[in-house]
């Protein structure tokens, strides 16, 4: 299959691969780059496993092709630590015991970076939208809920 | 035609494990030259959170701190036998395998300082901290960190032990066919309020209040996360769940996540926790598993409150639209 070029800023580094072409961004991020933070759930774009951030939009990556993300500006939960210091909804996810076998966790954080970064004092309906397009066998949904509420205060005092 | 309340209660007893072919996990724990301890298990770590109680458990019977424990659970081609992570089983069997390993462990470990201090093992304790002391003299101590250095290149010990938890097999009684299927029960009480539109024959849970009994909580903030989405999933195997809703014909079976139904964050129901410890005999520090049992009592509230509502009995699981309108048109006729 013919290769093609793609290159785009994942977390804040430049990568460029060849990929054959009708790759996913899921696969090029797991398979050719070694980012395996965004998880494959259905490959369907039902589940919301493998959400990540393109130019500041929450997208689907297992329905997006790599080579439409050349220049693109692409962000994972791989990349949100700084330092070895937790993002604040890294940090809230775990005080609020958000996490139990952790698959949809990748995909939760992605949905709530988008919503706190566009909205940075969510209401819990603010919330349950931004998270309606991902599922969670574990938790129950509340857990996630509260650590995404409890970020997004967590912000706001460190702002204030 | 109108939206019509419910409410409805259940309770149920619930084992952990199983016996009909004997449940046995086996465990191994020692330690590196350093003084940490390192506990190998077959048994596998789904989320739940075995390998944190698994550490606590280990720690507390050697007497360090959890973070001086690696819990290793990586191959079951390698490890030590378990039967695996099922039937709620996993702390109970594993732990009490751990606590016997731990037990050998400790009392070389104890020996070694003894060695060390010229006292007798049994007058030595653990502070819990890493350290072993001389009762009533604890002046007189050692760092596990010095034993283990000891152990290792001086003395020629493995601080180490082996741990074996069977419950054997059960034989039914041939008068009677009594048998002992299952031990260690835990138990639990639901009360679930809903609304039951009767002319569409949609249910919405308002609120579901439980009460589980489980033993001692190893940790009760993950015990707290098991009830409350154990909670959710069983509302959600009461009205939506089902690979095969006209079970035996595989028909209109979903096949996806958008066709395979489960509430999402916008349809839950106030949730309310409550749990009781009452110390099992045979668990590791009293514990049960709280585990498949938290998702089980929600279900025959459901069914119980809808009957509350409307007066039908649904006995077929999910309890959809669907089958609350045939019950209800089955009833006016």
């Amino acid at each position: 299959m013919t290769k093609v070029p793609v290159q785009f800023t994942l977390n804040g580094s430049e990568k460029a691969e060849f990929i054959d072409s009708g790759t996913t961004l899921l696969n090029a991020l797991r398979d050719k780059i070694g980012d395996t933070s965004p998880k494959g759930g259905c490959h369907q774009g039902t589940c919301g496993a493998c959400s990540v951030i393109i130019d500041g939009e929450l997208r689907l990556s297992c329905l997006t092709l790599a080579e439409t993300c050349n220049g693109a500006t692409i962000t994972t939960t791989s990349g949100l630590a700084e330092g070895g210091v937790l993002h604040p909804l890294q940090r809230a996810f775990l005080d609020t015991f958000a996490t139990q076998c952790g698959f949809c966790t990748p995909g939760m954080i992605m949905a709530a970076k988008v919503l706190l970064d566009h909205t940075p004092n969510p209401s819990r309906e603010d919330v349950v939208e931004a998270l309606s397009g991902n599922i969670c066998r574990c938790t129950g949904y509340e857990p996630i809920i509260q650590a995404v509420l409890s970020a997004a205060r967590a912000n706001s005092q460190n702002a204030a | 035609m109108a939206i019509r309340r419910g409410r409805g209660v259940a309770a149920i007893n619930y084992p952990t494990g199983m016996n009909l072919g004997g449940d046995p996990t086996q465990a191994l724990v020692h330690s590196t030259p350093t003084g940490n301890f390192m506990v190998t298990l077959s048994s596998v770590d789904l989320g739940q959170g075995m390998k944190q109680i698994m550490a606590q458990i280990c720690a507390e019977t050697i007497g360090v701190p959890t973070d001086r424990v690696v819990v290793d659970t990586a191959d079951t081609d390698t490890g030590p036998h378990c039967m695996g992570t099922f039937a709620s089983r996993g702390t109970h069997r594993a732990g009490n395998a751990v606590i016997q390993a731990a037990k050998e462990a400790r009392q070389v470990m104890l020996e070694v300082a003894a060695e060390e201090l010229e006292v007798n093992a049994s007058d030595l304790e653990t502070d819990g901290q890493g350290n072993i002391l001389v009762k009533g003299a604890p002046q007189k101590s050692i760092s596990i960190f010095d034993v283990a250095l000891s152990a290792h290149f001086k003395r020629g010990r493995s601080i180490s032990g082996r741990g074996m938890f069977l419950i054997p097999r059960s034989h039914p009684e041939k008068e009677t066919g009594a048998m002992k299927p299952s031990t260690c029960y835990a138990h639990a009480c639901t009360v679930a309020e809903v609304e039951v539109d009767d002319e569409t024959g949609e249910v919405t849970v308002l609120t579901v209040k439980n009460v589980f009994e489980i033993g001692r909580a190893l940790n009760p903030k993950m015990v707290e996360q098991q009830l409350v989405g154990g909670s959710w999933m069983g509302i959600s195997h009461a009205l939506y769940e089902t690979t095969e809703p006209y079970y035996p014909n595989r028909d209109h079976g979903g096949t996806d996540f958008n066709q395979y139904l489960m509430p999402g964050p916008g349809d839950l129901a106030e949730t309310e926790i409550i749990v009781l410890e009452r110390p099992s005999a045979d668990g590791p520090y009293g514990a049960k598993g709280p585990g498949e049992m938290c998702a089980n009592p929600q279900i025959p509230a459901v069914a119980n409150a809808v009957f509350d509502a409307v007066g039908v009995r649904i006995d077929t699981l999910p309890i959809t639209p669907e089958r609350i309108l045939r019950a209800l048109k089955a009833q006016a006729n």
